[in-house]
């Protein structure tokens, strides 16, 4: 055995013997100070009723009902700000980040603008503003704000046509009341606020990203396809699009991951996501470690996932980019 | 060719080149000037400049009331430090931010930014603690406002690009294993986690496995959150600067008989570093806007000062937005500032990459 190797071993046995020494220490200071402050250990809390009721939930769940329910209400209430989020964000930038690179110069400048604007401030900034406008400058819903027929904004947040009715009508319709408006689905400040958030910050971004995987494909692709004879929209849709998707892709999938992590600010505007339930689980029954422990494991999970997908798509649109 | 003839130009070129970009421009023309005059009203003409509750309460929203802003910006800017000593703060936070823009703007010498620093750090916290020299002491739990967000921001920087360099050289193929594995273990599973986990990790657990009796500020345990987060993304970035080092340096180095460690604190480590700035500077414009969710954890810095300011103040409270506003205003110049001052980094340290 060479000295280098026996010297990289050497090293290897020390560290792997102070971390454990230092696990060891970790595990034993923990369970004496748990032991001195009374605090319990063990997940047996998640299956105990969670004793607190929860602001907005699709899943049916009542305060009787067990912590381990309350965390999946939580769980559920994350995905479904974090996947309509990255769909509008998505859109949204695309559409901005090909906007920063039209010939029109007030597009343009509208464009950088939105970008400069949005990027430069704290999204926690920027949930809590949009949160306010809701909250307290909207109308009350006694006199709703009518953006369209059947669609009505107010301090009570957005009630909009939703499938199902009374007496088996296709729609249930909201309308003006003199308190309040009735019927239809309604969507909570709380959800409005987090959705716009996350969507207008996360649009910043992704716009950069397009605009950037659009400019690094060379420009003599651009013009070999106008030299073909195909049109602008061709040339962009079957030469440009799928060599700068190559590029846009990865990055864009950390913008979805990042959107779908930033969704637990919703802490802060008292949406109920995973992290927030979690926080108040933490707070009744002090138990930190598995509180932390699971939001920790649940975020680690949607991340692999997600850069297994993303690792899928990549393979795909490599492949596109050698068949053409 | 004359002026006017010239300005028809740039006006077909940029706005009217085809019929697609008229028809933006005149869409887009009309709707600013529809949007334009109500916005200069709002934030001008019908806003409110004096701290008078009343006037505020009587332009109703039809106007900013920027008077908010000059009633509590005591508050806001240096959140619960105490009024007779916000001098200091100011001081401290100007003397930090100097220290900041001398080094990103090269005004100094790398012997005389390293004293200015070397100066700059210990004068800042003994200005806001005090305790010495004559200045009363001011505990860091009262620490707050910009300071506070200047504090985390740099110290979490300066703290996590060291760190993140190690454990970008513990990644390298050439590192023993099990420290590659662990490195990776912790790089994996802090960018898999939103940073407000790894606060409520610092405020939480922490107190819990560290020995009885050793009691640290919330301060330092949320410092330690950032840089343990931020050093995650960092160490990628310096990876990837690591990556991008021509092989042949490494070998050149070894050529002229430099030890490992010379070459890479000579040859590889200020290329490495070099290529990535514009990543790095990102980062720190990452932090700078993080430091923000450490209200989360009840540390009052801009953000938390503001609603320290205003939550508890019926006459001023409906005139959140114009707060948020300001603060954003303050980031966001940060931020513009930061970014500004990376592009110049970048394009006086290429001089040096022939």
């Amino acid at each position: 055995m060479s000295g280098r190797r026996l010297r990289s071993l050497g090293l290897q046995v020390l560290l792997a013997a102070g971390l454990g020494l230092l696990l060891w220490q970790l595990v034993g200071i923990t369970a004496a100070n748990m032991h001195e402050r009374g605090i319990q250990s063990g997940f047996g809390f998640l299956r105990e009723p969670a004793g607190f009721a929860i602001g907005e939930s699709l899943l049916p769940f009542d305060s009787a009902d067990s912590t381990w329910w309350a965390l999946m209400a939580g769980l559920v209430n994350t995905l479904r700000v974090a996947l309509p989020a990255i769909v509008i964000s998505t859109v949204l930038g695309t559409a901005i980040g090909l906007g920063r690179l039209s010939p029109n110069l007030l597009l343009r400048g509208l464009c950088k603008g939105y970008v400069e604007t949005l990027r430069n401030v704290p999204l926690l900034l920027q949930l809590l503003a949009w949160y306010f406008v809701v909250t307290d400058l909207l109308p009350a819903a006694s006199a709703a704000l009518k953006i369209a027929p059947h669609l009505f904004l107010s301090k009570s947040g957005l009630s909009l046509p939703w499938f199902g009715g009374e007496g088996g009508a296709w729609f249930d319709l909201p309308v003006q009341g003199a308190m309040a408006v009735t019927g239809g689905a309604v969507l909570t400040p709380e959800y409005i606020a987090l959705l716009f958030g996350l969507s207008l910050y996360t649009a910043s971004y992704v716009a950069e990203t397009v605009r950037a995987g659009i400019q690094a494909v060379p420009r003599g692709q651009r013009d070999a396809a106008l030299a073909l004879g195909m049109s602008r929209v061709q040339g962009f849709r079957l030469v440009l699009l799928p060599q700068a998707l190559r590029s846009i892709i990865p990055p864009l999938t950390n913008q979805h991951l990042s959107l779908t992590k930033n969704s637990s600010l919703a802490v802060a505007i008292g949406y109920p996501d995973l992290v927030s339930i979690a926080d108040t689980t933490l707070n009744q029954t002090g138990r930190a470690a598995e509180c932390i422990a699971l939001i920790m494991a649940v975020y680690l999970v949607i991340s692999l996932f997600t850069a297994g997908t993303s690792a899928w798509l990549e393979r795909r649109t490599g492949h596109w980019a050698q068949r053409s | 060719m004359n002026g006017l003839s010239a300005a028809r130009n740039w006006l077909l070129r940029n706005l009217f080149s085809d019929a697609w970009s008229s028809l933006t421009t005149l869409l887009l023309g009309a709707g600013l000037c529809y949007w334009l005059p109500g916005l200069i009203d709002w934030l001008l003409l019908k806003a409110v400049f004096r701290p008078d509750a009343a006037a505020c309460a009587a332009v109703d929203h039809a106007g900013a009331c920027w008077g908010v802003v000059a009633e509590k910006y005591r508050l806001i800017l240096f959140g619960r430090y105490p009024p007779v000593e916000q001098w200091r703060a100011l001081a401290a936070t100007v003397l930090l931010l100097s220290a900041i823009f001398a080094g990103g703007l090269r005004l100094l010498g790398r012997a005389g930014l390293l004293v200015f620093w070397a100066l700059a750090l210990p004068a800042f916290f003994l200005l806001m603690g005090g305790g010495l020299l004559g200045l009363a002491p001011v505990g860091a739990d009262q620490w707050g406002g910009f300071p506070l967000t200047l504090l985390l921001a740099t110290t979490g920087m300066l703290l996590a690009l060291p760190l993140a360099v190690l454990v970008a050289l513990a990644r390298q193929a050439s590192a023993p294993p099990l420290l590659r594995a662990l490195c990776l273990l912790y790089v994996e599973l802090v960018r898999g986690v939103p940073l407000i986990s790894v606060l409520f990790l610092a405020s939480f657990l922490l107190p819990i496995i560290l020995p009885q009796g050793t009691s640290i500020d919330v301060l330092v345990r949320v410092l330690a959150g950032i840089v343990l987060f931020a050093a995650a993304y960092l160490s990628e970035t310096v990876r990837g600067g690591l990556q991008a080092v021509p092989a042949g340096q490494h070998d050149a180095a070894a050529a002229l008989g430099l030890s490992r460690w010379q070459a890479l604190r000579w040859i590889v480590l200020p290329q490495a570093l070099r290529a990535v700035i514009p990543s790095i500077m990102n980062s720190a414009i990452s932090i700078f806007k993080d430091t923000s969710l450490v209200t989360v954890v009840s540390l009052y810095e801009l953000t938390g000062s503001l609603s320290l300011a205003l939550s508890g103040d019926a006459q001023w409270r409906s005139f959140y937005f114009e707060g948020y506003l300001f603060i954003g205003l303050i980031y966001w110049l940060g931020c513009h500032s930061l970014s500004r001052v990376g592009s110049s980094l970048e394009r006086r340290l290429a001089v040096g990459s022939r």
